[in-house]
């Protein structure tokens, strides 16, 4: 159903680095979830609309109204690193 | 012989949103604000923050869904698009995968070649990622310095059928596009700042052929005529590869205006795996007829209708109708004249020449010069009645735009009212004729054109004021006989 390089690709599609262990682990574990998944399709659903949402809730909406953002000093604080007023990340392609 | 091809092209449009916030929290989307000012825990994607939709950039996606002629969705919702990129906070971007604000629409579009119907697959909406700034080039670069101002500035995606076959079509196709946005006043659409993206999907396939061929993608095309360029040069390039016998790739290629080529970005991004699913942080959109309806209503007359009726209704020659559709407030002051005027034709000449002149010397768009639509008509309507030659209509014209004044006020205080009086032109066409003898000895012999050096000096004497029609037949009445 899956095999350990399915948990890799989606461990690489998360940025998530897994030892050999965890990903035997989850190998198992994300298999035994997706076999009770395939048990809900043995039922016959071609008539129910796919419930994407659980709460009765519908258009919870704002109006266009700008409020104040965020001192640029405070949008920055926790940034690893920063430079002229913008966040700075790593590299991103990689060499 | 060889294999003849056909192009075959499709559009993904972004249409950055006018609205005065983000589209789920209150930042501003002001452009041109200091890196990261218009920021905020939710735009910056701080944990335990919620997003609020803006009902603005609902009702925008509405309005286009209807101007592109699609069904609106009764149900909708959001989706999360997953992947890691610095310009995106929260390493996943609000958008819609399934059921998207509009599906299943149509534009019609007309190029030199003809009038073609290009289908609308879907508008959906969207939140815009921040923008990244590489130290050094994009492979070479140690970092990336990001502003997240753009983050949450709200979107709508318009994607085409792969309905055109030419890349002209694709720039008409784009084109109409834009008019349509502006005309909803629903995007400022300038290609330049990025309000309005585009990438296309080129591939090219056997004349008769039904299955598509393999496809490029194309990015980074800023401006009209670079989505012209790329896509032609695209097409020129996978036609040699067929030529030749070999298989195009399918691959994102960038189109590099100083090359005036395309390049491959093979190997610089990440296989797509987008993992979307259910954003459960917002609830579903229905959209009812009353929501609908009150849409359709802010909908006016649209840049193709009105393109239409103006050759129609006013007669009007399809080039003119043209460039006066081109530019909605353009086509509004010729119609708020025309309350006041009788004579379409008329007016547009002078839209396309002095107006529209003196607008991009100036730098102007139509209504914010010193020329009222009524102070046209009554300019318009002078020199009908022979109160000032056309002449000094360019005068009085160029006073009104600057000064604000309405025309009679200038004609008068300038004294610019064209001499239509005989008696008046009398001693001064006498004279003209006694200081050229020559040219009336010209005349005399036969030779007509002469009549309008003579005609030209009494228009300088009386620095453009004379009726040039009177004092053409006054000449001609005092040499001929």
């Amino acid at each position: 159903m899956i095999d350990k390089k399915d948990v890799e690709y989606a461990a690489g599609l998360a940025q998530l680095k897994l030892d050999e262990e965890e990903k035997e682990k989850y190998t198992e574990q994300i298999g035994e979830i997706l076999d009770y998944v395939d048990k809900l399709s043995e039922l016959d659903t071609d008539d129910v609309v796919p419930t994407a949402y659980t709460v009765p809730m519908k258009n919870v909406l704002r109006k266009d109204e700008v409020q104040e953002s965020l001192p640029r000093e405070k949008s920055l604080a926790n940034a690893p690193d920063k430079k002229d007023g913008q966040f700075r990340a790593p590299k991103i392609m990689s060499d | 012989m060889s294999t003849k091809y056909e192009t075959v092209i499709g559009l993904e449009v972004h249409v950055q949103l006018n609205t005065d916030s983000k589209i789920f929290c209150g930042c501003s989307t002001e452009f041109g604000k200091e890196p990261n000012e218009n920021t905020c825990p939710v735009c910056l994607g701080l944990p335990g923050t919620l997003p609020v939709l803006n009902k603005k950039a609902v009702d925008y996606a509405i309005m286009a869904g209807l101007a592109l002629n699609c069904d609106i969705a009764e149900y909708s919702k959001f989706d999360r698009k997953n992947y890691f990129y610095p310009d995106l906070p929260k390493a996943y971007q609000i958008s819609q995968f399934d059921l998207p604000v509009a599906e299943d629409g149509k534009i019609e579009i007309e190029t030199d070649e003809g009038i073609f119907n290009i289908g609308v697959t879907r508008v959906h909406l969207e939140e815009d990622a921040g923008k990244l700034i590489h130290e050094g080039s994009i492979d070479k670069s140690k970092g990336s310095l990001v502003d997240y101002n753009r983050t949450g500035v709200p979107l709508i995606e318009i994607v085409s059928e792969p309905d055109m076959r030419t890349p002209a079509q694709a720039r008409a196709y784009l084109t109409e596009l834009k008019m349509i946005m502006e005309y909803l006043e629903i995007s400022d659409c300038n290609m330049e700042e990025g309000s309005l993206r585009c990438d296309a999907n080129v591939s090219l396939r056997p004349v008769g052929q039904e299955e598509f061929g393999t496809k490029a993608e194309l990015k980074n095309m800023n401006s009209f005529s670079a989505v012209e360029k790329g896509l032609e040069y695209e097409v020129k390039r996978q036609r040699e590869i067929l030529e030749e016998g070999g298989e195009v790739v399918q691959e994102t290629r960038t189109w590099d205006e100083s090359l005036n080529k395309t390049i491959s970005m093979r190997g610089k991004e990440e296989a797509h795996d987008y993992r979307y699913f259910p954003e459960p942080d917002l609830v579903p959109l229905e959209i009812d007829e009353a929501w609908k309806e009150e849409m359709r209503k802010e909908i006016p007359e649209l840049p193709r209708e009105k393109y239409k009726r103006f050759v129609s209704e006013l007669g009007l020659p399809e080039y003119d109708a043209g460039v006066l559709t081109g530019e909605k407030d353009m086509a509004v002051f010729f119609e708020e004249v025309l309350k006041d005027y009788t004579d379409p034709k008329n007016l547009s000449n002078w839209m396309m020449g002095e107006f529209l002149r003196l607008l991009n010397e100036n730098n102007h768009s139509p209504f914010e010069s010193g020329v009222t639509p009524l102070n046209l008509a009554k300019m318009l309507k002078l020199i009908d009645q022979d109160v000032i030659s056309g002449k000094i209509a360019k005068e009085v014209f160029e006073k009104m735009y600057n000064s604000g004044n309405d025309p009679e006020t200038i004609v008068e205080s300038e004294g610019l009212k064209q001499i239509s009086d005989e008696d008046e032109l009398e001693n001064i066409v006498d004279g003209i004729i006694e200081a050229n003898p020559d040219a009336v000895e010209d005349v005399q012999s036969g030779k007509d054109r002469a009549i309008g050096f003579l005609v030209g000096q009494v228009m300088k004497e009386t620095r453009g004021k004379a009726n040039p029609g009177l004092v053409n037949q006054m000449l001609r009445d005092k040499l001929m006989d």
